[in-house]
């Protein structure tokens, strides 16, 4: 059982924090824009390489164990082709989700 | 234009929403097995606000590991919204102060994706109705699997991997992004990197491992170019 004001109190520190986190580069917008042209130009690989770790991560360790062969590969792999060909997210979910779907019922 | 995008916002996400409400539901069933109630549940999803960081304040609390650690471990969860703040900035110059600091309340992987994607050829204005479209879409899910989760219970079915959406409205998101050498670069060196970096053992800071190998090689490969 967790301790009421405990609870509460992490609540509201780590609440504080993340939101200094996700807020002052934000809230610096105009010197962010003004970082030389080869800073900003690494913000541009933000999106692939943080997008990439969560699908992998998601994709090659589903339960916390690496997994390189498993359904969610081939599903991932799948859809992924799919998404690259159509450029379409429905159809892209639903593909992916019907490989899983279906490997799993295997 | 503000409608337009507002609207684009809603419907790039809208395919997420299935599998962000089992998250939500765990996440408010998991207040509820820890021995509180809704109170406290909303304290994590209103407040907080940050799925994976919600779930580990319960986990070390429960764990008996400390209040200082259980902060800690949120905070290192969250570190990978300073890239997504920082990314969504360069596209938001000029934007009024009041608007940054509100989108910073609602910054989530899904809106920052939804976002950033193509913000190179939007105005700001656009990019900022664009986000809060997403943004407040995840938010009202978020909260409605919440209280769900806590007055139901986790009502899961164990066997229809929907979680499996999320990855997958990535993946969609992640691939038109992937224009050039330097981009796919990056995409591979940041997931290679944090399978690794989780297989090696750094756990809660896998994730945020990889994403920087991989802006690290993508900034080499860029320079290597030019």
């Amino acid at each position: 059982m967790i301790d009421r004001p405990d609870l509460w109190l992490a609540i509201v520190v780590a609440a504080f924090g993340t939101y200094a986190i996700r807020t002052v580069p934000l809230a610096l917008a105009g010197r962010v824009a003004a970082l030389p042209v080869r800073a900003r130009r690494s913000l541009r690989m933000v999106a692939p390489a943080a997008l990439s770790a969560l699908v992998c991560l998601a994709v090659f360790r589903p339960d916390g164990r690496l997994d390189l062969v498993g359904d969610r590969v081939v599903a991932a792999t799948v859809a992924g082709l799919v998404g690259w060909r159509t450029r379409n997210p429905i159809l892209t979910l639903v593909v992916g989700m019907v490989v899983l779907l279906a490997l799993e019922r295997l | 234009m503000a409608v337009t995008e507002l609207r684009r916002g809603i419907v790039s996400v809208a395919p997420l929403i299935p599998g962000v409400v089992p998250f939500g539901m765990v996440s408010g069933a998991a207040v509820v097995d820890a021995g509180h109630g809704m109170g406290e549940a909303l304290g994590l999803s209103v407040v907080l606000f940050a799925g994976a960081s919600q779930l580990a304040v319960l986990d070390v609390l429960g764990q008996g590991a400390g209040v200082a650690v259980a902060i800690a471990s949120a905070w290192i969860i969250n570190l990978r919204f300073l890239l997504y703040s920082t990314a969504l900035a360069v596209h938001l110059d000029g934007l009024s102060v009041s608007r940054r600091l509100g989108m910073g309340y609602v910054l989530t992987d899904q809106a920052y994706a939804v976002a950033a994607v193509g913000a190179e050829e939007r105005s700001t204005t656009d990019t900022f109705w664009r986000f809060l479209g997403a943004a407040w879409t995840m938010w009202a899910s978020w909260q409605v699997s919440t209280i769900l989760g806590v007055v139901v219970g986790d009502r899961v079915p164990e066997d229809v991997p929907i979680d499996f959406v999320i990855p997958l409205l990535f993946l969609s998101i992640v691939l038109p992004a992937l224009v050039d050498r330097p981009t796919v670069l990056a995409a591979v060196v940041g997931g290679v990197g944090a399978v690794t970096a989780a297989e090696a053992g750094a756990g809660d800071l896998s994730l945020m491992t990889g994403a920087l190998l991989g802006i690290v090689a993508g900034t080499l490969a860029d320079r290597g170019e030019e």
